[in-house]
């Protein structure tokens, strides 16, 4: 173990983390509003980066310009899902819910084996494979601008929601429903707002990661995964909780990967959210003070 | 023709009905009073003009309008604004942002500065916390806000339930001196109260709601002065 690999560890944890951030963000977003924790979460990620994929393979569009496309077509295709599937199971109980956000991942996880195969994709963008060295560890130019790009869309997000009316609506909704509603804040409409932003929140991460990441159907769960974790060391429901998070959990598991055995990369990772769970399970930054 | 009608509504939980053919007529620029004990079905019924509840069966009506097939923000977008009993506040956001919310709909948004500043001439304490999450603010203050909120909305009915609800006396004073106040400005309150002395002295009319019936209407001096509701809820 050298000090190089320790900081090349570090560098590659932060770097993920940063995307990891974003993830957790629609997700704790979704979580905050709907209160469901949306399984699918992964699997609609898996499908914006097929179509950043696509957008490559077909159009020759470069995956970050394949951004203004997906974004705003996850947004409304969360929208859709949210209206179509969620909100006429919204008084169901919570864990009927859940297992219908899981369905949903499996559908649509099986619908892209069916469409695309199960084989990895890959798509390379004008700066991948570019890097330079930072002391003794190696930065790769896609990884740094994913982690940039997620950064600067979670502030965005932030500040969407503490400047906008839409953004302030969601945050009552999220509070306290009722009285949204007695405010003339259409709940209904909100609700759809909240699916559709963390969708399109995935929507870029997917494209962000393309070029150095696989694309294939399941590419998804592991995202899924650890945007769970994150949301849940960061507190449910707490933005900014999220993105912290997302940067710890990227460290936990490339340090774990680092200083563990292959097998066992995700052990820190998993150790960290049993602890959370049992100690802190209102989340290290807070609950949900950060919203 | 009254601004604000109930005619003969029912309202039920499954099988529990809770409201049992409800007539109360608001006429503008009134207060009206519903007064009744726990239970007795005066939530119900703000919950049900609001739009949260349907009604089984029966008219609400606003305006001439029909009210009691429309979503709870087209009910608040036609200037029927309900402050819920336990406040409601939103309390991780700023007082600023919970008065900003109160003009969401699209015809009070026009006019939101305006109305931001009679708000706050309303309620200074409120000015000086401005910048402060709500959930720090004192119950009364609370109340001050869930009122201030809803009067940003620029109501034309002003629903309130309870708003004396876990208030220090005094404070419970000043809250109905205001709810006047707000009425003498031109706009229709609608007041649902256990409080039941002060509820009629402030109100031109009131009803008195029990097990989900009205049972008596009248003027606030003529109710206070009935010998069911002397013993019932004024305890003499």
């Amino acid at each position: 173990m050298t000090w190089g690999l320790l900081l090349q560890a570090v560098i590659s944890g932060l770097l993920l983390g940063g995307v990891y951030g974003l993830v957790a963000s629609g997700l704790t977003l979704i979580f905050g509003v709907l209160r469901i924790i949306n399984f699918a979460h992964g699997a609609i990620m898996m499908l914006a980066m097929y179509a950043s994929y696509w957008l490559h393979a077909l159009g020759g569009v470069d995956p970050y310009l394949s951004i203004l496309l997906t974004a705003p077509l996850f947004f409304v295709l969360g929208v859709g899902v949210q209206r179509v599937v969620i909100e006429p199971n919204r008084r169901a109980a919570e864990h009927n819910q859940l297992l219908l956000t899981l369905g949903l991942a499996l559908f649509l996880e099986n619908l892209a084996l069916v469409l695309w195969q199960g084989d990895f994709r890959t798509v390379r963008s004008a700066i991948s494979g570019t890097s330079f060295m930072l002391g003794d560890a190696l930065v790769e130019g896609a990884r740094l601008v994913a982690c940039a790009g997620a950064v600067v869309v979670c502030v965005g997000l932030f500040a969407w929601l503490r400047l906008t009316d839409a953004g302030k609506a969601l945050r009552a909704l999220a509070e306290e429903p009722e009285g949204a509603a007695l405010m003339g804040i259409d709940v209904t409409r909100i609700r759809g707002v909240a699916f559709g932003m963390g969708a399109a929140c995935v929507a870029v991460a997917g494209a962000l990661v393309t070029p150095f990441f696989y694309v294939a159907p399941d590419v998804g769960e592991s995202f899924n995964i650890m945007a769970f974790v994150v949301v849940v060391l960061g507190g449910m429901g707490n933005f900014l909780g999220a993105l912290l998070g997302g940067f710890v959990i990227g460290l936990a598991e490339s340090l774990g990967a680092t200083l563990l055995p292959g097998s066992l990369k995700y052990l820190v990772v998993f150790l960290l959210f049993v602890l959370v769970l049992l100690l802190r399970p209102e989340g290290i930054f807070g609950g949900a003070r950060g919203r | 023709m009254s601004l604000l009608s109930l005619h003969e509504v029912d309202v039920s939980y499954g099988d529990l009905p809770a409201l049992r053919g409800v007539s109360l007529e608001v006429e503008e620029g009134e207060i009206v009073s519903v007064v009744g004990a726990n239970g007795a079905g005066k939530t119900t019924m703000l919950r049900t003009i609001s739009g949260l509840l349907r009604p089984r069966r029966g008219e609400v009506r606003f305006a001439g309008e029909r009210l009691d097939a429309a979503a709870c923000h087209e009910v608040v977008a036609r200037g029927v604004v309900q402050i819920p009993e336990g406040r409601k506040i939103f309390p991780s956001l700023t007082v600023l942002e919970n008065l900003e919310l109160g003009s969401y709909v699209k015809r009070a948004r026009a006019r939101r500065r305006e109305s931001l500043e009679g708000v706050l001439a309303l309620f200074p304490i409120l000015a000086e916390r401005i910048r402060q999450a709500a959930g720090t603010l004192s119950g009364g203050q609370q109340q001050m806000l869930a009122i201030g909120r809803a009067l940003m909305a620029r109501p034309r009915v002003l629903m309130l339930d309870e708003p004396s609800l876990g208030l220090a006396p005094l404070v419970v004073r000043e809250i109905f001196r205001i709810v006047a106040e707000i009425n003498r400005s031109g706009t229709t309150v609608l007041l649902v109260e256990q409080n039941t002395r002060q509820a009629l002295a402030l109100s031109r009319r009131g009803y008195v709601l029990e097990n989900g019936r009205v049972v008596l209407v009248g003027t606030g001096a003529e109710l206070l002065d009935n010998d069911h509701v002397k013993r019932a809820y004024l305890g003499m």
